[in-house]
């Protein structure tokens, strides 16, 4: 016989404070719907992997299995295959970073190193001051610590060392542990923007000031389309930032391999944090993008992806330009995967992502990159996934809906409070993209 | 018999209550394959009839909720294909799932409906509608309501306390439906009414959300309404309840199962605010918590409604 039925979840008052905020969202019911194929996503930032060349993989994946086999089946080390390490060392050097594979830690995928660093530094209460917008991902892995994150607004330039200023000094008036600044530097998710080379020293100084550890996280780095971007945080501060790496933008997101490159004082204590969770990262994986990036033509690889993206980034651009109306500003990232759009004072886009997807489009709305309910007007669009065909008849579809709201917004005569309805919680469970 | 008996379970769909509507498709099949049916569960997509037409079932199962599910779409469909199913036809879920054109019907029938003034999104961009909008206000009063004409799983709706809420609200619920409508907001208890044909009166159900309002995430969170099934109401209040509840289901020409959402208000009187012809049957869902207040478990009530449709097959 099966338990009765009951409505209350059993379990409902034994669950850990970081996770009660994990409730069904209307959001999440959208998104169900988003995922069908006759929807047009421009929501999720996944990899083109298709374009991946396939039958180099399998060589290397039997390549590994003939050549070391019984280890690369094996458990690995904590902190990650030395070989791979030094490899990693050597694709940082390209951005200017001068670092010894010792202090690299192998995670699982850069989110790990993100959920690692928050465990290591954050008890509840204190504040992690992140780019607003922010990565949604690291929102949820910062929530799960009952981490306070504050925004520091960004431009077309990246993060704004003067308002990063105020607030690191208003933090300090109220008293908080700040325990770490994180940032995209490269190609922001949600913004596409990059922070120029001026401000990547005045951040670095800021965080000296007030005595704030820097999170460089750097995925999409290696995807610039015009240019390389300014030098990597990490290559003028060696002792204040930890950067982290990522193979899932260059190579195959579903090895997961990321990495953190460590002041050597936090080395030991990460490798022990990562230990304790999983033991390991896979050794079959890390042993492939070893063998891959050491003796492999992967730069040619990138080229070709660079060559996709740029393609796609190109077609959204031109069809924002053809489609959207007046009213509407939106980023132009010179690199990585996303468009940031605002839409004004007027929308909100969590309001009209129903409406979007009976157009079948779908985008994120913005307020899912902040911790504390900004960006009601504003949208990602990812162009990294759908083809530039895809790309323009999406980006058609949502332009009538945009076109339609604020007809909408006329007819009502404005829409004075926005609407407090809404849930305010960045949409758990799809974070990593 | 019922060993080789096959059921076709359809869920999931383009509905907006996708997910919501996977999950009662699951909890059914599961239930159905406990008690020995062959099952098949078929989303609602470009290869349902194809699937249908090969699979040989012997019914089909309809736990599709919203839009092309609930309002009749697919039963439509099963009708062509000489298939029986479980619930309302074409024509009674259609009407159904129109709450004005369901609100009217059910009025006519001397049935208590909250009033509601329709609001086309054409009359606003179109005819200047927006102007007459305190007039609404006034004649409805505040609080009122603000929902979405179809759809369901109170997506889209939105109570306004002030009036400078209204806009906002009709932005969110014009999302959902092209046609909203503000209703007069009751206060009282929340009740869900099952009616479930051929079964003796299932216990009405209670809704007090722990906070704010019986909304979607409230919905679909374990934990975050308290159900009192049966509902703390004196057994003669009840029985009107429940003989309110039936009488919708039959003006509509409902079948099989609706879910009657109602408000008793402090004078005793019962509001019905809608009838829902493919109701949630997820493990918070309201149907299957009459059920269990009945002693009828979950595999019992998806047998019961399995073996009407198959009493229906052509001979």
């Amino acid at each position: 016989m099966l338990p009765p039925m009951r409505a209350d979840d059993p379990f409902l008052d034994r669950y850990a404070h970081g996770t009660r905020a994990m409730t069904a969202s209307e959001i999440r019911a959208l998104f169900a719907v988003a995922s069908r194929p006759e929807v047009v996503s421009l929501a999720g930032g996944m990899p083109f992997t298709a374009a991946l060349p396939f039958d180099v993989i399998g060589e290397v994946a039997a390549e590994v299995l003939d050549k070391e086999g019984p280890s690369a089946l094996q458990y690995g080390g904590g902190q990650g295959d030395p070989r791979l390490r030094d490899v990693l060392v050597e694709l940082m050097s390209m951005e200017g970073i001068h670092a010894s594979g010792e202090d690299v830690v192998v995670t699982i995928g850069s989110q790990q190193a993100l959920d690692l660093l928050a465990r290591m530094f954050c008890d509840p209460g204190d504040v992690i001051v992140a780019e607003g917008p922010s990565y949604v991902g690291a929102l949820s892995a910062f929530s799960q610590y009952q981490v306070e994150v504050r925004h520091a607004p960004l431009d077309d330039d990246g993060l704004d060392p003067d308002a990063l200023a105020q607030e690191l000094s208003r933090l300090d008036r109220e008293g908080k542990r700040v325990k770490l600044l994180y940032t995209v530097p490269n190609f922001h998710n949600p913004a596409g923007v990059t922070m120029n080379a001026e401000r990547r020293g005045r951040v670095l100084e800021l965080a000296r000031q007030h005595n704030v550890l820097v999170v460089e996280d750097n995925p999409y780095g290696r995807l610039g389309f015009e240019s390389d971007p300014p030098p990597a945080l990490r290559s003028q501060d060696a002792d204040n930032v930890v950067y982290l790496g990522s193979l899932s933008k260059i190579f195959c997101p579903g090895l997961r391999i990321g990495w953190a490159l460590v002041p050597p004082a936090l080395r030991e204590r990460m490798v022990i944090v990562k230990e304790a969770a999983d033991l390991s990262s896979s050794n079959f994986a890390q042993a492939m993008a070893f063998r891959y990036f050491a003796e492999y033509p992967w730069r040619e690889t990138l080229k070709e992806l660079r060559v996709i993206y740029r393609e796609r980034r190109d077609a959204m651009l031109e069809a924002l330009d053809e489609e959207f109306p007046a009213g509407v500003r939106w980023t132009r990232p010179r690199g990585g995967f996303y468009v940031w759009a605002d839409l004004g004072p007027q929308l909100d886009t969590r309001a009209m992502l129903a409406k979007a997807i009976a157009a079948r489009v779908a985008y994120v709305p913005g307020g899912a990159f902040y911790a504390d309910g900004q960006g009601a007007s504003f949208l990602r669009l990812s162009y990294c996934f759908p083809s530039p065909e895809r790309i323009r008849e999406g980006v058609r579809r949502l332009a009538g809906v945009i076109a339609e709201e604020f007809d909408l917004v006329r007819a009502l005569g404005g829409v004075p409070t926005p609407d407090e309805d809404v849930d305010k919680t960045p949409p758990a469970g799809w974070g990593g993209v | 018999m019922a060993l080789e008996t096959t059921v076709a379970v359809i869920a999931g769909g383009l509905s907006f209550e996708r997910e919501i509507s996977l999950r009662s498709g699951r909890r059914v099949a599961d239930a159905l394959r406990d008690r020995g049916y062959g099952v098949t569960e078929l989303d609602a997509d470009e290869q349902l009839v194809e699937s249908l037409r090969t699979g040989g079932a012997d019914a089909v199962f309809l736990a599709l909720h919203g839009r092309f599910g609930e309002d009749g779409t697919v039963a439509a469909l099963l009708e062509l294909l000489g298939l029986p199913y479980t619930g309302s036809t074409f024509d009674a879920s259609r009407l159904a799932f129109d709450k004005l054109a369901a609100k009217s019907v059910l009025g006519r029938a001397g049935l208590a409906v909250p009033t509601a003034i329709p609001v086309a999104e054409g009359a606003l961009r179109e005819l200047g509608m927006g102007t007459l909008l305190d007039r609404a206000m006034d004649e409805l009063g505040l609080p009122l309501v603000v929902k979405p004409n179809r759809g369901g799983s109170a997506l889209g709706i939105r109570l306004v306390e002030r009036p400078d809420q209204l806009a906002a609200a009709l932005m969110t619920a014009f999302g959902y439906d092209d046609t909203v409508l503000l209703e007069r907001h009751v206060a009282g208890t929340e009740l869900a009414l099952a009616v479930v044909d051929g079964l003796a009166r299932l216990p009405a159900v209670e809704i007090r959300p722990k906070e704010g309002w019986y909304d979607f995430a409230a919905r679909y969170t374990h934990g975050a309404v308290d159900f009192r099934a049966p509902a703390e109401v004196a057994p003669s209040i009840a029985e009107h309840c429940f003989e309110a509840a039936t009488s919708a289901h039959l003006v509509l020409g409902c079948r099989d199962l609706s879910r009657v959402d109602a408000i008793l208000d402090a004078d005793g009187t019962c509001w019905i605010l809608e009838v829902n012809t493919g109701p949630g049957l997820t493990s918070t869902s309201l149907v299957p918590i009459a059920a269990d207040a009945a002693g009828i478990s979950f595999e019992d009530l998806a047998v019961h409604l399995t073996n009407r449709a198959i009493a229906r097959r052509p001979r």
